[in-house]
């Protein structure tokens, strides 16, 4: 059950490579909340009432739904376009995310280890490196913090393949995650919508050396 | 005492960022320096001792706090003499009072802490404060800095805790999970070594942002150069530390299992690219600060590669880390008055320097010197101590390429300072130009002499310090 949830969780990689509307995006990421939490609910299997409230609050409530809504809120206040504007094709975004894929699978077959189970490790650093590549290619400030919450969610997953050993690291995980979102989110993307009209990485380039 | 120390100077962080009246303020600002300097003494009276069982007063931790205590007290004065030259609204102000006691606090923390995990909380509460100071300015260049400084260490603390899990992975296999330095270093010998690898790999990247590295540097620069600059001399000299404890306490660690010459090769070649990169820039900068901070990650390069060096390495990587924050941040604070005369950051714009503030022109002549480690120096013993460090590794190509590159870059620092101090600027008018006291200067000279006296003749308990700090290493 758990492999069926991780493997739909790369669907969602890929098809976030080829998706072109910021409102796709951010229907995904409420999906990969949901999946989060179902995995959650089935890996661990020990869970006291208020470390489930936390992981509750953490996937469903702020995953799924805060975060997307508020992104919305922002894309609508800021008459964001709707495209995404990547600088390469969905094409060759889809085959470096398939590349990034295969890549994290070998390097798992290499890892003999019955601490661990592979799936775990290949959702994980896929993610994580899908994340990256999308903050690299993409153009507007938003989508980077899209890629963010991607690799946040990767981490999430790894943080759950040690989570019956040390739950003590998913709490830190979760609490990583809800800090760095909110100041990113919360703090910012306001003020940059206020500031810079068109919200466009080119316009983050006047401080220079000279 | 810990315990004291955290909630007294949270509350006084609440209540700087809460009142708007400049007496009150004072008052609070001088409780939190009483405040840090019972935490430091109180820090060597206990010394090896634990409290609340995740922060220890160990050797490091105390040479560390001792630096930032020196240098927090004339932070806190210029920040003050910032703060009345370049009039703030009032909740700005006390935003970046607060976020300087909150910036503090949370380093004094992450250094005293024994225990991995709490040194990220406290590096990730140091983002939150490092930002609220970066974007004092509340214009649109602070912002591009705030949200590009944000941004990537809010990747790099991800990456750290990505270091963190992959560690627990290995520590799983000695069948231990406490995740303290300590039960790390004793277990060193039963950690699985492929995860620990990737566990190196990912908490030496994400701590390179806070340390100033290549790859993650670029952050720390746009940083520096849009706080203001008594905040931007605290970015530059006690947090780069904190971003060091961080690594160093791990590498302690590694360096006790079979991957040592490995972590040192990757040490090694992080190293010598920042060296690289900071040569590539200092050369072309035009921008004041930047320049300096530039400078910062040189040294952090040279420190890297001490420790990657091993052997005298260690001893000079820990010297060199206390006495270019002294002195580092002794420049930050003069660039205050350099800004006050001209009003620009541009070295174009500047110059002639000794006409408008002798003072302060000498502190900029001296700190020149000793941050290039020009003999009277202080830091030219610790260097000295890392290239011999080098020697005695049988790195002669590696010194040969960074005594070349450090050359280069003595030479574009020497080129803009004797443009600042002596060449007359072009179409400057100099008949605003505000007098400065000298006395503004004399914190800055205190910390270049203490940096030379540390250098030249330390203290036999000094000494003791760094050795203790450094004995867990294998030679």
């Amino acid at each position: 059950m758990i492999d069926v949830l991780l493997i739909t969780f790369i669907i969602t990689l890929f098809y976030i490579a080829i998706a072109n509307r910021m409102l796709t995006y951010l229907k995904v990421l409420a999906f990969q909340g949901v999946l989060l939490f179902v995995v959650v609910f089935i890996q661990l299997n020990e869970i006291n009432p208020v470390n489930l409230a936390l992981i509750l609050l953490e996937t469903i409530v702020f995953k799924s739904v805060a975060v997307p809504l508020f992104m919305a809120y922002v894309l609508k206040r800021n008459n964001i376009t709707r495209e995404a504007e990547p600088y390469l094709p969905n094409f060759v975004s889809l085959i470096i995310t398939t590349l990034i894929v295969v890549v994290t699978i070998l390097l798992a077959n290499g890892v003999k280890d019955d601490h661990l189970e592979k799936i775990f490790f290949v959702v994980a650093l896929s993610s994580l490196f899908t994340g990256l590549y999308f903050i690299a290619t993409r153009r507007k400030i938003i989508t980077h913090v899209i890629g963010y919450l991607i690799i946040e969610n990767g981490v999430f997953v790894l943080s759950l393949a040690v989570g019956n050993e040390m739950p003590m690291l998913v709490n830190l995980g979760i609490m990583l995650d809800i800090f760095a979102s909110v100041l990113i989110l919360g703090i910012f993307l306001n003020k940059i919508g206020d500031v810079f009209k068109d919200v466009d990485v080119d316009q983050l380039s006047s401080l220079k050396d000279y | 005492m810990i315990g004291i120390y955290l909630i007294g100077a949270l509350s006084i962080a609440l209540a700087l960022f809460l009142n708007r009246n400049k007496i009150v303020s004072f008052v609070l600002l001088g409780f939190f320096l009483i405040l840090q300097g019972a935490l430091t003494f109180h820090a060597y009276f206990n010394f090896h001792s634990t409290e609340w069982s995740y922060f220890t007063y160990d050797s490091l931790a105390i040479l560390l706090l001792g630096t930032l205590f020196i240098i927090s007290i004339p932070a806190v004065i210029h920040s003050h003499i910032y703060l009345e030259d370049q009039p703030a609204p009032p909740d700005a102000r006390a935003i970046y009072y607060g976020a300087i006691v909150l910036l503090l606090t949370a380093i004094s923390a992450g250094y005293l802490s024994n225990h991995i995990a709490v040194t990220w909380i406290f590096t990730e509460i140091t983002t939150l404060s490092a930002s609220a100071l970066i974007y004092h300015h509340r214009n649109k260049l602070a912002l591009e800095g705030t949200w590009k400084y944000v941004f990537i260490c809010a990747i790099s603390i991800t990456f750290v805790f990505i270091g963190i899990l992959f560690l627990s992975l290995s520590l799983e296999h000695a069948g231990s999970d406490d995740l303290s330095f300590k039960n790390l270093l004793s277990n060193s010998a039963r950690l699985n070594p492929f995860w620990l690898k990737l566990s190196f790999l990912f908490i030496f990247t994400g701590f390179t942002a806070k340390l100033g590295l290549v790859p993650m540097f670029t952050a720390g620069i746009d940083a520096k150069d849009k706080a203001p600059a008594p905040a931007g001399a605290l970015l530059s000299s006690v947090l780069m530390n904190l971003g060091f404890v961080g690594i160093f306490r791990f590498y302690i660690v590694v360096a006790n299992t079979p991957l040592h010459h490995w972590a040192n090769l990757v040490i090694g070649i992080a190293a010598f690219l920042s060296v690289f990169v900071a040569t590539v820039y200092m050369i072309k900068v035009k921008n004041i600060k930047r320049m300096m901070a530039y400078s910062s990650i040189e040294h952090m390069g040279l420190v890297m590669l001490g420790v990657a060096a091993g052997g005298i390495g260690y001893y000079a990587a820990i010297l060199h880390i206390i006495l270019h924050a002294l002195v580092k941040s002794g420049m930050f604070f003069q660039f205050t008055q350099l800004y006050r005369v001209f009003q620009n950051k541009s070295i174009y714009h500047v110059g002639n320097y000794f006409k408008y503030n002798t003072a302060g022109a000498m502190v900029l002549l001296l700190g020149f010197i000793s941050v290039t480690a020009m003999p009277p120096s202080g830091m030219f013993v610790s260097e000295f101590l890392i290239f011999r460090s080098l020697f005695e590794a049988h790195q002669i190509v590696l010194l040969v390429i960074v005594l070349i590159l450090l050359t280069m870059i003595i030479w574009a620092f020497g080129k803009n300072i004797m443009k600042i101090l002596f060449v007359p600027p072009v179409g400057f008018d100099d008949s605003h130009v505000p007098v400065i006291s000298p006395w503004e200067s004399s914190t800055q000279f205190f910390l270049f002499a203490l940096a030379v006296y540390l250098g030249l003749n330390p203290p036999a308990e000094f000494v003791q310090l760094i050795k203790e700090s450094v004995m867990l290493l294998p030679i």
